[in-house]
Order: structure tokens, then sequence, then C-alpha cells
């Protein structure tokens, strides 16, 4: 089939060149991971929780939340190097599906993801974290939407600006409200009430919750099958939309 | 082999509040016939890019129809894709890949199985004697190096169009003279080569026919030596002091003339009647001589007959 083939050969480079230098992966999990160490240590009295495991129950799946919204959300910046380059314009008037061109830099950036997702997850167990396989493959598979969607709307955002001036501040300023309102680093268990409806609407929110109960061993709990399910349907429109943007013409 | 009737492409750029719209191409009517090497000369923002841009599939027409290698542009830009090569204008490596990977992928983007694309690359690699830098990264490519590893990506599929935009600026001399060889083994292996240029003598050697254009249209359409014999007569060209090019021009207003820095150019019927005419005249208005030539009219000339400027100095 066309699309796997030509969504792998896209993939396969990009592997190679990540590959090449896969001290950036490493760079991407440094910030998290100080979180972890010294930003964790605070959590049992801060959440009254009574154990350190429990801690961070509630505290990991939210970092891994985060890492995947600002690591996908980012990715547009090597796009506009590759548009400078003329690579892009070079695979355009090529046959190749205009869905692959994007699919395969966003599937690299899912599994760059769930490579740092597995480090921090590792790191956590030294702290007695403790979360059942089956369950950490699902809550993994909420990651990879978040960042399959992430990528895809920074790729899509990045064909139409153009340019880095634009797209920095353009996203920050989406990742911003989108992070303090989905009690990502914190649960919004204690917020006053207009800020939990404020959350309510913020489709991340729900993909924390749903990670969190994961986490939690709480496999049956609603907030994994909307979770999932949410992440889903918006991973499908990014997808969806930042491919025509790979069709339209550029420049 | 390519056909193409009143393309055109207007731009609109918006600088703060005002829209400002750019006509790149206006009405481009063109026929390159098969195996030929077809120039596209102009001036900087003539258009060539754009029209380039356009049959490659890259940008669509506002207007107008082509058919290239067969394929309708409007109707099957997949099918035109699939039979045409392009090589962008700003190059197309990217600096940590080697040219190696680069040609396979792109041979493999065109459908090439592994092997397949494997042969190929080598076989280009070679032809365009690249073998030896080929699994070096490009960001140690020099300017030469680089932009032959572009050509081969342009050709690597044996399309039976490749469209070169400015192949050859910014290369020394030497370079030149080589990517001029690699282009005309293009022709010889049956390949319809379509590039653009504002170099005149490259118009003029390398190419089997050419269109001027300036300002989004063609001015004027034929082989370098047809269009050349369309100015009829000859220039003459006089040398002079820098400070005596305006009393020169002064004293030769019945003339059709062009000033240069150090020189004046004339555009007479018969050279060999004219000059003694012209050396009275100055000499008549006391201008001091330095030189004076008599040629056949180039390129330029033709440029200049046909838009009132020089390519030279736009
Ligand atoms: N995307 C764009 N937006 C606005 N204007 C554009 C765009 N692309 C090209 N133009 C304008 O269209 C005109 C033609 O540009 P084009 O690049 O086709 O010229 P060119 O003949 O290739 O010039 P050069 O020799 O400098 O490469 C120029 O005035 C240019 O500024
Ligand atoms: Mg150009």
């Amino acid at each position: 089939m066309k699309l796997l083939h030509d969504t792998s050969l896209i993939f396969n480079r990009q592997m190679q060149l990540l590959l090449r230098n896969p001290v950036w992966i490493l760079v991407g999990v440094f910030q998290p991971v100080m979180y972890l160490l010294l930003f964790a240590p605070l959590l049992k009295p801060a959440l009254q929780v009574p154990t350190n495991a429990e801690a961070y129950e509630i505290f990991v799946p939210g970092l891994l939340v985060l890492l995947a919204i600002f690591g996908g959300l980012f990715q547009g910046f090597g796009l506009i190097a590759e548009l400078r380059a003329g690579v892009i314009e070079r695979s355009r008037v090529t046959p190749v599906s205009r869905l692959a061109l994007l699919l395969g830099r966003s599937l690299r950036d899912v599994v760059s993801l769930i490579a740092q997702a597995v480090i921090i997850t590792l790191l956590a167990l030294v702290f007695d974290l403790r979360v059942f396989v089956p369950n950490l493959l699902l809550a993994y598979l909420m990651l990879a939407l978040i960042s399959l969607m992430t990528s895809a709307v920074s790729y899509g955002v990045a064909l139409v600006v153009k340019s880095e001036d634009a797209l920095a501040p353009l996203m920050n300023t989406v990742a911003q409200p989108v992070l303090l309102l989905s009690g990502i680093l914190l649960p919004l268990t204690y917020a006053p009430g207009w800020l939990q409806g404020v959350a309510d609407w913020n489709p991340f929110s729900w993909a924390v919750n749903g990670t969190r109960a994961l986490f939690r061993g709480d496999l049956g709990s609603p907030d994994v099958w909307q979770g999932l399910l949410i992440m889903a349907v918006l991973a499908v429109l990014a997808v969806g939309w930042a491919a025509r943007e790979f069709a339209r013409s550029v420049r | 082999m390519i056909e193409t009737r009143g393309l055109r492409k207007s731009f609109v750029s918006r600088q703060g509040r005002d829209k400002k719209t750019v006509e790149a191409v206006r009405g481009v009517d063109l026929t390159v016939a098969e195996g030929e090497i077809f120039g596209f000369l102009g001036p900087n923002g003539a258009g060539k890019t754009t029209t380039l841009r356009m049959l490659a599939t890259l940008i669509v027409p506002d207007d107008g129809t082509a058919t290239i290698a067969g394929a309708d542009l409007r109707a099957d830009p997949g099918e035109v894709r699939r039979r045409i090569g392009y090589v962008a204008q700003g190059g197309s490596t990217w600096d940590d890949s080697t040219a190696r990977e680069e040609l396979v992928l792109q041979s493999r983007l065109y459908g090439a199985s592994k092997s397949d694309a494997l042969a190929r690359a080598e076989r280009v690699l070679e032809g365009f004697q690249l073998t030896e830098y080929a699994d070096r990264k490009c960001k140690t490519y020099s300017g030469g190096q680089r932009r032959r590893v572009d050509i081969a990506l342009g050709i690597i599929h044996e399309p039976r169009v490749v469209f070169l935009d400015e192949p050859t600026t910014g290369l020394d001399p030497q370079s030149r003279a080589h990517m001029w060889d690699e282009i005309r083994r293009l022709r010889a292996e049956g390949m319809t080569v379509f590039i653009t240029t504002h170099y005149l003598d490259e118009a003029d050697a390398l190419c089997d026919r050419i269109s001027i254009m300036d300002n989004g249209e063609i001015v004027a359409s034929g082989t370098p030596a047809e269009l050349k014999r369309e100015i009829s007569g000859d220039v003459v060209r006089v040398g002079l002091p820098v400070d005596a090019v305006q009393p020169a021009a002064q004293a030769l207003t019945s003339y059709k003339l062009e000033t240069y820095e150090d020189n004046v150019r004339l555009y007479v019927e018969d050279g060999a009647v004219a000059i003694p005419q012209i050396l009275r005249a100055l000499d008549a208005a006391g201008v001091p001589l330095g030189t004076v030539e008599l040629h056949r009219p180039s390129l330029d000339d033709v440029f200049l007959t046909k838009t009132g400027r020089s390519l030279r100095e736009s």
C-alpha cells in the first residue's frame, strides 16, 4: 500500500537523522527529570497523601502528558529548517503521498516521546512508583495520541507561518493556558468551581485524568476511555488538517 | 514536450495594512521540443522561478493551461510529477544527510525498490563524479559539489523533462563549464532540459533555444543565432575616457545608442559606413577617442532592443 510504503520511507529517514544525534532525546528529558528529582519530593506533604508512591502516581502522569504536549508543539521548528533547506519542496515534486510526509515525521516524534516516557517511568520506579504493565501500555497509547496531535498541529502551523519568529510566540500562547488549565502539575481537586468548569473544556485535562486513572490502577474508570477517545478524535482531525497543508502549495 | 498557453500568476503581498499585487507571470506561451536544452533568460524578478514552479506543480496557475510530457498540468498534476524532475534555485539537500542517502530516498519516493535505488544512486554518483564524497554529510560539500547533488537528485528517476532553476549561479567558471557538460550529457541521454539563467554566455553557448523573459512576459523566443540575426545591422562600440561618455552621447544623438561606464554602443545598419561618420561627429565635438570596435549583436543587445534596458545592468 502506497501510504504505508511512503510513510515508512519518511519515518525511516527521520529516525536515521534522529539517531545520528540521540543526545536530543536526552536533552528533551532533562527538564522533566529535574522536575522528578527536585520538585516531586515536595509533593507528599503538599498533596497530603500518606506515601511517596501515591504522590508519584499523581505527579508522573501529569509530567508525561506535559512532555507529550510540549515535545509535540515544538516539532514545527525542525520543519521550518527543512522548508528553508528546500527538502520539503523537493519531496513535493515527487509523487509521494502528502499524508505520508506528515505521518512519517509525526510518528518519529511519537517514538522519541515514548522513549523519553520510558526513561522517566524507569526513574520513577526508583521512587517507589508502581504501575501494572497493561495499564502503563494504555497510558503510553494516550501519550502517543497526544504527541501525534500536537506535533501535527505544530507542523501544520509551521507550514502556514513559515518562520520561527512567528511559530515560537504562537506555540507558547497556546501551550501556557492549556498547561495551567489542565491540572497537569497538580490535580484540580482543590480548585474553585469556576476553574474546574473551565478545565472541563480543556481536552488535555481529560487526557490527564485518564492517565492518572491508569497509573492508579483504575482501569475501569470512565476517565480512561473518555480521555483516549477525545485524544484519538483530536489526533485524527489534526493529522487531516496538517496533511492538507502539506498538499497545498507551499510559499 | 512542453506546451503552455497563457500561464499567469500573481501574488498578493501584505505590508502592514497595504495589499500589493505582484503580477509575477502574465501570460506565458511556450513550446519546448523533445530532446532540446531550452533556456529561460531574464533578470532578477522576471518571473522565471514562478513559471518553473507552476510547471513543476508546486503552485497552481491563476490562469492558462500547460501540457508537460503528455500530461495535463491542471487535470493530472500527479502524472506530471511522475514524468518530470525539478531542481530548485535554492538547493534541496539536508546538511546532516549524505549524498547517497538523499539519492536513495529520492529514488524510492519515485517508487524504486531498495536494490534498484541503491544501483541508481551509484550510477548517478558516478555520472556526476560524486563517488568520492558520496558518504560525507552534505554540509561538508563545496558549492559546486552540492549543486551537482541537487541535479543528480532531480534526474535520478530518469524523467523525460527536467527543470533546472539557475543550475550554475554561484559557481566558479570551471565548475560552470563542468555543469554545462553535465547538462549536455542529460540531453544526450534523451532528456528535455529546461533551464533558467541570467547569464548571457550560458544562454548562448548551452541552449538550443531560448525565451527572453522580462517583467512576467516573454519578449523574444528563438535560437540564440536567430535572435541575434533579428537585430539588423552591427554594433559599434566606442571606448572612451570616463568623463568623455556624456559629451560623446550628446554628439551622437542621431544614432540609436546606449551609454556604459567607459564606452558607448551604437546600433547601425552598416558598420563600415557608419564608423567614419561617427568618428567625424566625435572629432567635431572635440571628444577624445579611445578604441573603436565593430561587432555582431550579442544576446544582451537583443535584450536591450526588446526591453530598452541592458541585462548586464539590471
Ligand atoms: N510568494 C511570493 N509572494 C509575493 N511575491 C512573490 C512571491 N514569489 C515571487 N514573487 C514575486 O514575483 C516576481 C517574480 O519572481 P521570480 O522568483 O519568479 O523571479 P525570477 O525570474 O526567478 O528571479 P531571480 O532571477 O531573482 O530568481 C518577483 O517580483 C517576486 O518578488
Ligand atoms: Mg528565480
